[in-house]
């Protein structure tokens, strides 16, 4: 269900991955997620970490527990629409934080952009937009 | 919680040689701690020590506020680095026999371990594997609602599937409210996503000690790189 990068605080990482199965709409409100129990159990995870990252989620409101029933994904609209905007500026920060160590500049960077994003689909700049069309075979 | 072992000064002569050599260290309960460090480093002798089945040279110890004796023992669960299992009897003979030693024994765990270890109770411990002896091992020590549990080395010299499954059954059954439990292992990156601290040991000493999620944020390493650095 979720990866574990050992060289990353943990905690963190469980947070990170359910806010994002939730952002994807994977996880919809009212879904069941895992017991603690059987969190600490999949990830190999100390029950404290994995406490303090259900802690952290339910204060959200990402998730909450119901007494005997378990632990529920709880996000309505508003707060998923709200992870995604944060989840996406903190993409995009990662990623200008990237190109500006490389040596690009602010301004540059739209174009490269679209310019990648066309050969990726095959367009290589002919003039045509939309459908992407297969030409190597290499996109997904 | 008060202190579920305090160590101060803590030393064991083996010989002339000094296992520990004036090691100070105090574990709290609801904690899972990694006691880490290369062979030879006093891990056994440390956990021997807890366990009450090793005096010490001199220094301070205590479990659970008093020194390690007959009283400690009731609640201290150790697993011992070597194997001590009789190969004559079977699983099940093995765990009645041993449930007789301990008043904490709870047999309902004790079952649900087995199975989740897929250890079949009728066959023989002269036919099991060694990665299926160190999963019995386990069963033995965490069939007890012990205070401190100590696993002297639990991972070492075995198959991959067991050395998961046996993280899994910590980690999946370990209640903090229960107590505290300590690791000693020499194979870091097994175990050390169970760890809540780790004490890193050298020549008798700590040498580091830490929360194990802020180390990993202060270094921006495992704690499998940590320790190759502390021991470079």
């Amino acid at each position: 269900m979720l990866e574990i990068d050992v060289s990353q605080p943990i905690y963190q990482q469980i947070v990170d991955g359910l806010i994002r199965l939730v952002v994807r709409g994977d996880l919809r409100h009212g879904d069941q997620i895992p017991s603690q129990r059987d969190m600490a159990e999949q990830l190999k995870v100390s029950p404290n970490t994995v406490q303090r990252a259900y802690r952290d989620l339910e204060a959200m409101g990402v998730v909450a527990t119901a007494r005997g029933q378990g632990t529920f994904a709880a996000a309505g609209p508003e707060l998923v629409d709200e992870l995604r905007r944060q989840m996406l500026d903190r993409a995009l920060e990662r990623f200008m934080q990237e190109m500006l160590g490389l040596g690009f500049s602010r301004s540059e960077v739209p174009g490269l952009v679209s310019t990648a994003l066309a050969r990726q689909a095959g367009v290589c700049g002919d003039g045509h937009d939309g459908a992407p069309r297969s030409t190597h075979g290499g996109g997904r | 919680m008060g202190a579920l072992l305090s160590a101060k000064g803590l030393r064991k002569r083996y010989g002339n040689k000094w296992a520990l050599d004036g090691l100070d260290l105090e574990v709290t309960g609801g904690r899972i701690m990694g006691l880490l460090g290369p062979n030879g480093s006093g891990k056994s002798t440390l956990l021997k020590i807890a366990a009450g089945l090793v005096q010490p040279s001199g220094g301070k110890v205590a479990v659970l506020g008093r020194a390690p004796g007959r009283d400690t023992k009731k609640r201290v669960a150790y697993l011992p680095e070597v194997d001590c299992l009789y190969r004559e009897m079977t699983i099940r003979q093995t765990l009645t026999y041993l449930s007789t030693f301990y008043d904490d024994w709870d047999q309902t765990k004790a079952r649900e371990l087995l199975e989740f270890m897929e250890l079949a109770p009728e066959t023989r411990v002269a036919s099991l594997s060694r990665g299926m002896r160190a999963r019995l091992k386990l069963v033995l020590a965490l069939a007890r609602q012990a205070s401190l549990v100590l696993l002297d080395e639990p991972l070492s010299g075995i198959d991959p599937r067991s050395r998961s499954r046996i993280v899994q059954a910590v980690v999946g059954r370990y209640r903090p409210e229960e107590g505290a439990l300590i690791i000693s292992t020499h194979e870091v990156i097994q175990a050390e996503s169970a760890f809540d601290d780790v004490v890193f040991l050298d020549r008798g000493r700590v040498r580091l000690a830490g929360v194990a999620e802020d180390l990993r944020a202060q270094h921006g390493m495992s704690l499998e790189a940590l320790f190759e650095e502390v021991y470079a």
